[in-house]
């Protein structure tokens, strides 16, 4: 399900100076990390977690999937170790965190606008405008006129669209809106605008975590809502087709989001700061891109106490090594 | 048996109580006082807990806090108004179908309609749904009555859309499936205190029914169920009670969808259910904000109790009246 982000998050670490602390031995006694946030994220940072633990019995990692904004509060607070969050921590903000934040990406994914539809036989394909209005809970129905004609070949029924938002305040939410805030002015401008948390339309259902909104979709007949790509795939939930900025539908693939990093790619992150993700990721251009993809960073402190030091490294860097395969 | 005289200066049969009979009775007393107090205090502590962790927000929002329909943590705008007409609109809805239920039962079991031996294993059953956890009958709801009743609902929304009941389709959670399950979980109190009344009125009473020629039902309808209405009406009472208060079954099955529609299949939430689902993570403003409608349920459930017993006394005059 992650992009093969390797050169780009190798990149930015060695920027940081992180692999400056790698070399160190590893300490043989028991050192425990505690990470905390992204859903989105959560079933690669488990899987990395097990098999680096296999590797270093040495170092217990536990990883609490609590959403990006519960993460980055834990992380400030000292209760996490690290934290994993898919908005970047704004300048202003790592700036008040005692020990200093060094922030990595460690993965990419996309933005993937599921749906429950049975009956329905065929691909959705849903132009930017149309589901910008769906989250704005402007379009009701799936029978919409507006929705009916870029379906021409579906047959849709009457039924309200059950639309399912995040609770929570969530990374994905922040990439999610900060897309819609860059298609649609409405949304930026009238609608709940760009956050990790934002008011959805009365109308929209709440859940918690990408796997609590992929549980009531599946739950859910005639509903909508975005989750990480993995978590779609593995609930077998359909996707639908979005409109990009070329004006071309594309299905969610891991192509198609690799299309779309790469057409992000070299319009440094680390040029725009670090305030906001870059335009070029909001809506990224070319014939076959996916337009909703975020990366999604782990926030390090600048320093550690002396064992915990080695063990975040050993661990950031195998995961920025190994963990990219 | 003797029949004992006291003869005056003899030694009396009754005497002053010895110490330790003293000291049982004071040490009783005490502490059945102390048990007492310590529930008004702890009554009293809740509500200055909750209302002092809520007063920022009281003094925030004030009143537009009950008729506001967002609930938006991001800019700090919170309003109850869905989750309060949610909150009502179900437990009414479940009162209306649990109460019927329950009241028929309670005639049911204890009318001679059947043999009392299976009389008494129907209630067990019956109780024995008080013992289902709520996470249970949830779950139950999501995967039994949600199927069940979905392709009825939508089939409704199609033919039936214009009657604002069935405006919406049922798409999963809703409306509808809570309020399903939710009479069914205020059964059991309502139908064991329903038959506790029923079975308190007089059996002459029946009797002389019977002795006037009225039939069974007429007996039943007309004089017993009246008879018992005090002892009724607070089986209904407390079943609402119940009702207002349920939390993680309708929490999985209502949707939490922040709107205020009459349609029966549409999402919706409750007071309960956002304070569930919101205080784990809820920061700074949002805590407040959970406190103060953490109030609002209490004040709620207090009136429905308070209005409960005023027509529970109310009634009971009448009936000695007439």
């Amino acid at each position: 399900m992650s992009l093969s982000l390797k050169k780009l998050a190798a990149v930015l670490a060695a920027g940081t100076g992180l692999f400056g602390l790698v070399d160190a031995p590893i300490a043989a006694s028991g050192v425990e990390i505690h990470g905390a946030g992204s859903t989105f994220a959560a079933p690669l940072y488990e899987k990395w977690m097990a098999a680096f633990e296999a590797a270093q019995p040495s170092i217990s990692l536990h990883y609490d999937a609590v959403g990006s904004g519960e993460g980055v509060a834990r992380f400030r607070a000292g209760a996490a170790d690290f934290g994993a969050s898919d908005a970047p921590l704004p300048a202003t903000d790592a700036s008040t965190v005692d020990r200093g934040v060094v922030q990595v990406p460690s993965t990419a994914g996309m933005i993937v606008l599921a749906y429950n539809l049975p009956g329905v036989q065929g691909q959705l394909k849903l132009p930017q405008d149309v589901y910008v209005d769906i989250f704005l809970g402007k379009i009701r129905t799936w029978d919409d006129p507006r929705i009916l004609e870029a379906n021409t070949d579906l047959d849709l029924p009457s039924t309200n669209i059950a639309l399912i938002g995040r609770r929570e305040s969530s990374g994905t939410t922040y990439a999610l809106t900060s897309h819609l805030a860059a298609v649609s002015p409405s949304w930026r401008e009238e609608g709940p605008g760009v956050g990790k948390l934002v008011e959805w339309p009365n109308v929209a259902m709440l859940a918690r975590g990408n796997e609590g909104v992929a549980a009531k979709i599946k739950l859910s007949e005639g509903s909508i809502g975005y989750v990480e790509y993995g978590f779609a795939k593995r609930l077998g939930l359909p996707a639908a087709a979005l409109e990009n900025k070329d004006g071309q539908y594309v299905v969610p693939s891991e192509d198609a989001g690799a299309a779309a990093l790469a057409a992000s790619a070299g319009h440094g992150l680390d040029e725009h700061g670090l305030d906001g993700l870059p335009a070029s990721l909001t809506n990224p251009p070319g014939p076959h891109t996916y337009p909703i993809v975020t990366y999604s960073w782990l926030l390090l402190h600048e320093r550690y106490p002396a064992a915990q030091a080695q063990a975040v490294a050993s661990f950031v860097s195998w995961a920025l090594e190994d963990g990219q395969r | 048996m003797s029949v004992q005289f006291v003869v005056p200066g003899s030694k009396s049969v009754s005497r002053p109580p010895s110490v330790a009979a003293y000291l049982v009775d004071r040490t009783f007393f005490f502490i059945a006082a102390l048990g007492a107090l310590i529930i008004i205090a702890l009554v009293a502590y809740i509500l200055w807990e909750i209302g002092g962790q809520a007063l920022p927000a009281i003094r925030t929002s004030g009143a537009k806090f009950l008729i506001n329909t967002g609930w938006d943590a991001q800019r700090g705008n919170f309003g109850i108004l869905p989750q309060i007409w949610g909150t009502l609109y179900s437990s009414l809805l479940a009162l209306a179908i649990g109460g019927f239920i329950g009241i028929t039962i309670a005639i049911f079991l204890t009318q001679d309609f059947l043999p009392p031996r299976i009389a008494v294993i129907f209630r067990t059953l019956i109780e024995m749904l008080a013992a289902i956890p709520s996470v249970v009958f949830g779950l139950w709801g999501i995967f039994v009555v949600i199927p069940f009743v979905r392709p009825g609902a939508n089939w409704l929304f199609e033919h039936a859309g214009f009657i604002p009941f069935f405006g919406s389709s049922l798409s999963g959670p809703g409306l509808l499936p809570a309020v399903i399950v939710l009479s069914i979980m205020i059964l059991p109190t309502v139908a064991a205190i329903s038959q506790d009344a029923i079975g308190l009125v007089p059996y002459k009473i029946k009797e002389a029914a019977y002795g006037m020629g009225a039939t069974r039902w007429e007996a039943i309808l007309k004089v017993i169920v009246p008879t018992a209405s005090g002892g009724i009406f607070s089986a209904l009472v407390l079943g609402f009670g119940r009702a207002l208060g349920e939390t993680m079954a309708l929490a999985m099955l209502i949707g939490n969808s922040n709107q205020i529609s009459l349609s029966l299949f549409s999402p919706a939430n409750t007071l309960a259910a956002l304070l569930a689902s919101n205080f784990p993570e809820a920061a700074q403003p949002e805590r407040q904000a959970l406190m103060y409608a953490a109030l609002v349920l209490l004040a709620i459930t207090l009136v429905v109790n308070v209005f409960g017993t005023l027509i529970l006394i109310w009634t009971s005059q009448k009936v000695a009246k007439a």
